[in-house]
């Protein structure tokens, strides 16, 4: 079992039914948990409505950013980082007004 | 915003939205006693509107668009400081700073055009970062040519505010609004009018116990073709001439003069024409108040109510 916490910003928590942060305890796997199943766990147990706004393919929608424990994803390896005992994954989405 | 959306659903309310808003914007700091009007709009937004103007050929809001002041020699520029700052930072920043951060979604239009601009751009972005600024680059070096034609800027014969064309937009989108001509503003203004005096002249050729004449108005069609005045639609001659209206269209394309309302057009010519297709006679007004398409408006929309979205 994996404790992590998994938060959702600027207007991406509407799609959990207005919940911003979720502790969430993730099942053990066969292999290692890493971003790239955590994305379809949580589209499978946290996305109440439209999984298109945030996962296009096996990655985020364009537009979405990725925090891991406060520092941008692309630095610690994208989809493929392993996930660690209690991180804090933020999603925030950027996608607004015009 | 409620009330527009009931009359005109869920397509170009974007307009309504938009050019409300910013009127509001403009009285509030008027009365405010402000003196500059500053936006939060972001690179991202800027290059959106680029890619928006270009594919819908917009030339007169694509030289304006990349602009970081506006309307510098008027009574209110607008500015917009944050115009090279990419979204990603902006909302970076919020974060860090836990700044107050709140966003609602537009529920008014799901499909708007500028999300397509928006997700093509943020594909861009992911192949090549640095796709947003180059796009405000090349908007800003964008030259017309000199014999495309410009608006001007004039004062709004209504509300005497600023305005490009002798009717503001604001003004005839409440006008469409409140006579029930909700597509007024939206698309070809002088089609939509053509079409409702066609509409009023069917009902007024209903009305009328006079037999048609032909060739008795031919003074009329003359005197109301007039090119360079825009008539608001309540003046039209209700014998059935039409009253011109060229470029009437609010979003000018430049270098297209939408010459296709033929002015010269027939129509049911009664006699008693009064020949100056003014729409002054005692005839037209009489039709006029006869005619009124039944109100489909709930109430008349003025900036008050619907301020109060």
């Amino acid at each position: 079992m994996l404790p992590i916490t998994v938060e959702f910003s600027g207007g991406a928590e509407l799609l959990c039914g207005n919940v911003k942060k979720h502790e969430v305890e993730l099942p053990k796997l066969d292999g290692k948990w890493q971003i790239r199943n955590l994305l379809v766990w949580i589209k499978d147990n946290l996305i109440q409505e439209r999984p298109e706004l945030f996962l296009l393919g096996d990655t985020v929608r364009p537009g979405i950013l990725v925090l891991i424990n406060d520092a941008d994803w692309e630095l610690m390896g994208e989809l493929d980082y392993d996930l660690q005992e209690r991180d804090r994954i933020v999603f925030i989405s950027t996608l607004h007004g015009g | 915003m409620d009330a527009i959306v009931q009359q005109i659903g869920l397509k170009n309310n974007c307009t309504f939205c938009g050019v409300f808003r910013r009127q509001a914007l403009d009285r509030g700091a008027m009365k405010l006693g402000a003196t500059k009007i500053v936006t939060g709009h972001n690179a991202d937004d800027i290059a959106e509107t680029v890619i928006m103007n270009i594919l819908r050929g917009d030339i007169a809001r694509l030289r304006r668009c990349t602009a970081i002041t506006t309307g510098a020699d008027g009574y209110l520029p607008r500015c917009k400081p944050f115009k090279y700052a990419y979204e990603k930072e902006i909302v970076m920043y919020a974060y860090f700073k836990q700044l107050d951060y709140f966003s609602t979604e537009c529920i008014y239009s799901p499909n708007a055009y500028r999300g397509y601009a928006r997700t093509y751009i943020k594909d861009l972005e992911k192949i090549r970062p640095s796709a947003i600024i180059d796009i405000i680059h090349s908007g800003e070096s964008l030259s017309v040519k000199k014999d495309v034609k410009m608006p001007t800027q004039t004062v709004c014969s209504i509300c005497k505010f600023v305005s490009s064309n002798e009717v503001c937009k604001a003004c005839v989108l409440l006008e469409g609004l409140n006579k029930g001509r909700p597509r007024l503003g939206i698309g070809k203004t002088h089609k939509e009018r053509r079409k409702w005096e066609e509409d009023l002249a069917q009902e007024a050729s209903k009305l009328s116990v006079e037999s048609a004449v032909p060739g008795g108005g031919r003074g009329c069609s003359q005197a109301c073709h007039q090119d360079d005045v825009h008539r608001p639609a309540s003046n039209g001659c209700s014998n059935g001439a039409d009253v011109a209206a060229a470029d009437d269209d609010d979003d000018v394309i430049g270098g297209l003069d939408d010459d296709d309302d033929d002015v010269t057009r027939g129509g049911g010519r009664k006699s008693g024409c009064c020949g100056t297709g003014g729409g002054n006679c005692e005839k037209t007004q009489n039709d006029k108040k006869m005619m009124l398409p039944p109100a489909v408006v709930l109430a008349k929309t003025t900036m008050r109510n619907l301020l109060d979205f």
